[in-house]
């Protein structure tokens, strides 16, 4: 296979390309911890410089530790997103076992409306969605953040899983139900664990924009009992003065669970994209 | 016991008709093969009887109880599947015995079934190991296992040796047909392969197109089948067919089966020339390109030295030769 095209030029070139693209990917990332560590003073007169004796300063992060409740703001921000998270496996998969193991009238139109949500994107209904939250009285909560990402997240979940779902075994659930297993026997025991992978390709695409949303938190949960990390950083941003140390503190704090997220996803991950090229 | 019948069963994906009306009655402790080509029906008409697919029309009985809306695991049958289809997440023993389970059998009966049938299938040294580290052969002998333990009245196979290669093949076809001589049960076995139909079956069911196009024991379909498609199923080498009026006949088709020919290399019936000699050494077989006959195959028993390219003369068994009308049915 790839062992007879290989050739040193070859190789160079490949990692020169791909080493220049990791660079420019990561390159905004370590901008951001690197001058969390620095000073106001550092930050502005040399900021692509990584902190130096000088320039070192924790100001930063004493000031999102010391004010504000950045620990409460965590705290909200992990409930919605592995709250989300959660339902929208759980509904997601069992859609998609629906939609791929039954055979029903409208099934293919069922998956097509379930899919619509991928091309429509859900802040169109903003202000629908806010007087709908008013009207049931749970502006301000994170169940109503939960509930929109909850719906943000189900059409891709939909989509993919029941695409994985299609490539399980049938024979197997038939075994099930010879052996008088009960459809969600199957559904738990069976299926969910073979498509596992699939999942954690799924939880990754769901979590990441729950956890960066600014949007859906300003609106409907801005109180600060409720606050996400992202709208809690907009703390620092202010009309007149801007307390960057704090900002960029904040948000470096603020990729820690989700890399801690991923990093657990992602060993699943690798399997998802790459099960099926080899038998 | 274990009897089944079947009265006019038809089922319709959409608008494409996959079974067209199937009758059928299985005796108490037969061995029964459903056999056709791809797409014929045969594993629907399983499915059907197992419950997995619901019938369009008509209805299946078990020991004379209709079990048409009888969900699979009441209907006190158990299924060995072409993909061996064990769960991946428990061990030999727990698959096997996972249906009694279900079933509330208590423990120590689950023990001793799955002791009796791990001795017969010679599964005891695997009992704790999962799926995955086994053999394709010794999972399909879990499979198995798994549908001894049930004690069913009827066992259904679908396709059970297709993916196993060709030695494991024989070896499990034999543990099946030792299994059936000892549980005396009934079974219901699906296979495209007519060779595995005709070793294993008691009767055997010949499907085409949806439909029954003949029932009968191996010998009775080898011997008088009943139409040209049979003919041509049953048996390997396939039957040669050779078109009516190039022989001067009325009926429209000749059969003549590969091993009911002679051919001598100075006189005969049919002068053709070899096209290719495949030589297995119990048997050859020759593809002769025949001026009257076209391309015909022939069967010969032991050695025979015959190049490409030689000339030969085949002679047809006239006691073995079948005549088929237009319709396609034997002639008799």
């Amino acid at each position: 296979m790839s062992i007879a095209t290989r050739s040193l030029p070859r190789t160079i070139g490949a990692h020169a390309i791909l080493l220049t693209y990791t660079v420019i990917a990561l390159f905004p990332v370590v901008l951001v911890i690197m001058n969390s560590f620095k000073s106001r003073a550092g930050i502005f007169g040399a900021p692509l410089t990584p902190p130096t004796p000088k320039t070192f300063d924790l100001i930063g992060y004493t000031t999102v530790i010391g004010q504000g409740d950045f620990f409460h703001y965590f705290q909200n921000s992990l409930v919605v997103t592995v709250g989300s998270l959660f339902f929208v496996l759980l509904f997601g998969a069992m859609a998609a076992f629906a939609l791929s193991e039954y055979r029903f009238r409208g099934n293919t139109l069922m998956g097509l409306y379930l899919a619509l949500g991928i091309m429509i994107p859900i802040r169109l209904a903003t202000v629908a969605i806010l007087q709908l939250m008013v009207a049931s009285g749970l502006v301000n909560t994170l169940t109503a953040l939960i509930l929109v990402y909850t719906a943000q997240g189900l059409p891709l979940a939909v989509f993919i899983l029941s695409e994985f779902m299609k490539q399980v075994s049938d024979d197997l659930k038939n075994a099930g139900r010879i052996d008088g297993l009960s459809e969600y026997t199957i559904f738990f025991r069976l299926v969910v664990p073979l498509v596992r992978p699939s999942m954690a390709t799924v939880a990754v695409f769901t979590m990441i924009p729950i956890w960066n949303d600014l949007w859906f938190p300003l609106i409907l949960a801005p109180s600060e009992e409720t606050k996400t990390v992202t709208l809690g950083a907009q703390l620092f941003l202010g009309q007149f003065v801007t307390n960057w140390n704090a900002i960029l503190a904040a948000l470096s704090l603020a990729i820690l669970p989700v890399l801690v997220l991923y990093v657990i996803f992602s060993r699943q991950l690798i399997r998802g994209i790459t099960s099926g090229a080899v038998k | 016991m274990g009897s089944l019948k079947i009265e006019n069963v038809k089922k319709a994906f959409g608008p494409v008709e996959v079974l067209k009306g199937i009758d059928l009655e299985v005796t108490d402790g037969e061995f029964v093969v459903f056999v056709g080509p791809s797409g014929c029906g045969k594993s629907t008409l399983l499915r059907v009887i197992a419950g997995l697919e619901d019938s369009t029309s008509g209805r299946v009985l078990i020991d004379g109880e209709d079990v048409s809306a009888t969900p699979p695991a009441k209907r006190g049958i158990a299924m060995v599947f072409q993909t061996y289809a064990l769960y991946p997440h428990l061990t030999v023993k727990n698959n096997m015995g996972l249906g009694l389970k279900q079933a509330n059998t208590p423990p120590a009966e689950i023990d001793r079934r799955i002791g009796v049938a791990s001795a017969m299938l010679s599964l005891e040294p695997y009992l704790e190991r999962r799926p995955a580290e086994l053999s394709g052969g010794q999972r399909q002998r879990v499979a198995i296992g798994r549908a001894v333990v049930r004690e069913p009245k009827l066992f259904l196979f679908d396709e059970p040796l297709s993916n196993l290669d060709a030695a494991l093949r024989v070896n499990t076809r034999l543990e099946i047909a030792q299994l059936h001589r000892r549980l005396k049960a009934t079974m219901i076995y699906v296979t495209h392969d007519q060779v595995e139909a005709m070793t294993l079956a008691d009767k055997i069911v010949v499907l085409n197109a949806g439909r029954i196009e003949q029932i009968g024991g191996p010998m009775e379909l080898y011997n008088s089948p009943a139409n040209e498609f049979v003919a041509g199923f049953i048996g390997s080498p396939k039957m040669n067919f050779i078109d009516g009026a190039r022989l001067g006949e009325t009926a429209r088709t000749i059969g003549v089966r590969p091993e009911h020919l002679t051919v001598d290399p100075k006189s005969g019936a049919w002068k053709g020339t070899v096209v290719h000699a495949e030589h297995l050494g119990a048997d050859t077989n020759l593809y002769l390109d025949c001026e009257k006959a076209g391309l015909i195959t022939v069967r010969i028993f032991g050695v025979y030295d015959a190049e490409a390219g030689a000339t030969l003369y085949a002679t047809p068994d006239p006691a073995k030769t079948y005549r088929f009308g237009a319709d396609g049915k034997t002639i008799g």
